[in-house]
């Protein structure tokens, strides 16, 4: 089967799925730097059987996948699901859709609504961009005053996306959250992320350590990898009073963290899947 | 898979900086010395770049 790898940099992630690939005896890996293809609609860029897409960018990783998958190959994950996922507001309405639990959340698209929205769920409150990761540009809003002034910030020097206001209810997590990997059907691992910064993100700090799957936990994420149609993802938690509430998914996970942390190889896991879906197309095709 | 080793120098400091034969095109290296953050732009021969600036819509 001929993989191809649709990447920008090469991060110790897509170093660790390169070497997972190499170790499979029926793969042929392309590596697909972004940064170097001209794409055509409809036209392979590359003859791969198919993509797992892995862009550090989310832009580049949509678009790139779009154009392959107008070309008949097929991407883990889909356009579909990197939009989705890409996007927090979508992201809530399909989870909410199907009935995942999730911090209370409103939307508002001008300074004065949005200070309702924050009021209505109270001090503090969370401010988010609708797109974007590693905890950019989230605000915890302790007050009227600073939301005043990170409304008006916003409205002001942020692009128009800045001023669709993602407010999300302040959860106390106790100093850590939760990050799970679902890969197909299963949940393959899960982590802690400790910080005694509100924001638990690994890229700005927070240590990971192994948090145990269990019945409650797997069962959440892999109600919430269907409501996002995810096949490849990580789904961020909070232990809440009122258990846990899923927080954000992520379409192009971040693991180098968690290997030696549980023990499990998600890069190997996440290579057989890649190798199965490709398997899959093959059958379909031969089918037709 | 040859191990053999290549130094080649950090484009930021002069360091020596040591890749091999897994390094990959577009890999993200750490320089030990100065600490700045480079991109492998090609292998063949090895030649290193400063790491591109983190973009608005990086990261998951």
């Amino acid at each position: 089967m001929r993989v191809g790898l649709l990447h920008s940099v090469i991060r110790k992630e897509e170093k660790a799925l390169v070497q997972a690939f190499e170790a499979l005896s029926d793969v042929s890996l392309s590596l697909i730097d972004d940064r170097r293809l001209v794409y055509q609609p409809q036209r392979k860029p590359m003859e791969v059987d198919v993509v797992l897409a892995r862009s550090l960018s989310h832009s580049r990783n949509l678009n790139a996948v779009r154009l392959f998958e107008s070309a008949g190959v097929p991407c883990v994950n889909t356009a579909e699901v990197i939009d989705l996922c890409g996007d927090k507001l979508r992201t809530s309405l399909a989870l909410a859709a199907s009935g995942v639990p999730q911090p209370e959340l409103r939307v508002a698209f001008t300074e004065e609504t949005a200070l309702q929205a924050i009021e209505a769920l109270g001090y503090p409150a969370v401010l988010k961009p609708i797109s974007g990761s590693w905890g950019r540009l989230i605000a915890k809003v302790n007050d009227r005053e600073a939301a005043e002034a990170i409304l008006e910030h916003k409205a002001t020097l942020g692009s128009y996306q800045h001023s669709i206001f993602y407010v999300q209810e302040y959860i106390e997590k106790q100093g850590r959250d939760i990050r799970a990997f679902v890969v197909g059907d299963r949940c393959i691992a899960a982590i802690y992320r400790t910080s005694s910064h509100w924001k638990t993100n690994t890229a700005l700090g927070a240590v990971a350590s192994n948090c145990p799957v269990t019945p409650e936990l797997e069962t959440l994420c892999l109600q919430a990898a269907r409501a996002v149609g995810g096949e490849i993802i990580a789904v961020d938690l909070f232990e809440s009073d009122r258990g846990l509430l899923v927080n954000e998914i992520n379409d192009t996970m971040e693991f180098k963290n968690s290997i030696a942390t549980t023990g499990v190889n998600i890069p190997e896991i996440i290579a057989a899947y890649t190798l199965e879906r490709a398997r899959q197309g093959a059958a379909e095709v031969a089918h037709v | 898979m040859t191990t053999t080793v290549t130094v080649v120098e950090c484009v930021v400091c002069g360091a020596d900086v040591e890749l091999d034969g897994t390094t990959l095109q577009g890999e993200l290296i750490d320089c030990d010395d100065c600490g700045c953050e480079l991109e492998v732009a090609s292998v063949a021969p090895f030649t290193l770049r400063e790491a591109p600036q983190e973009a608005e819509d990086w990261g998951q």
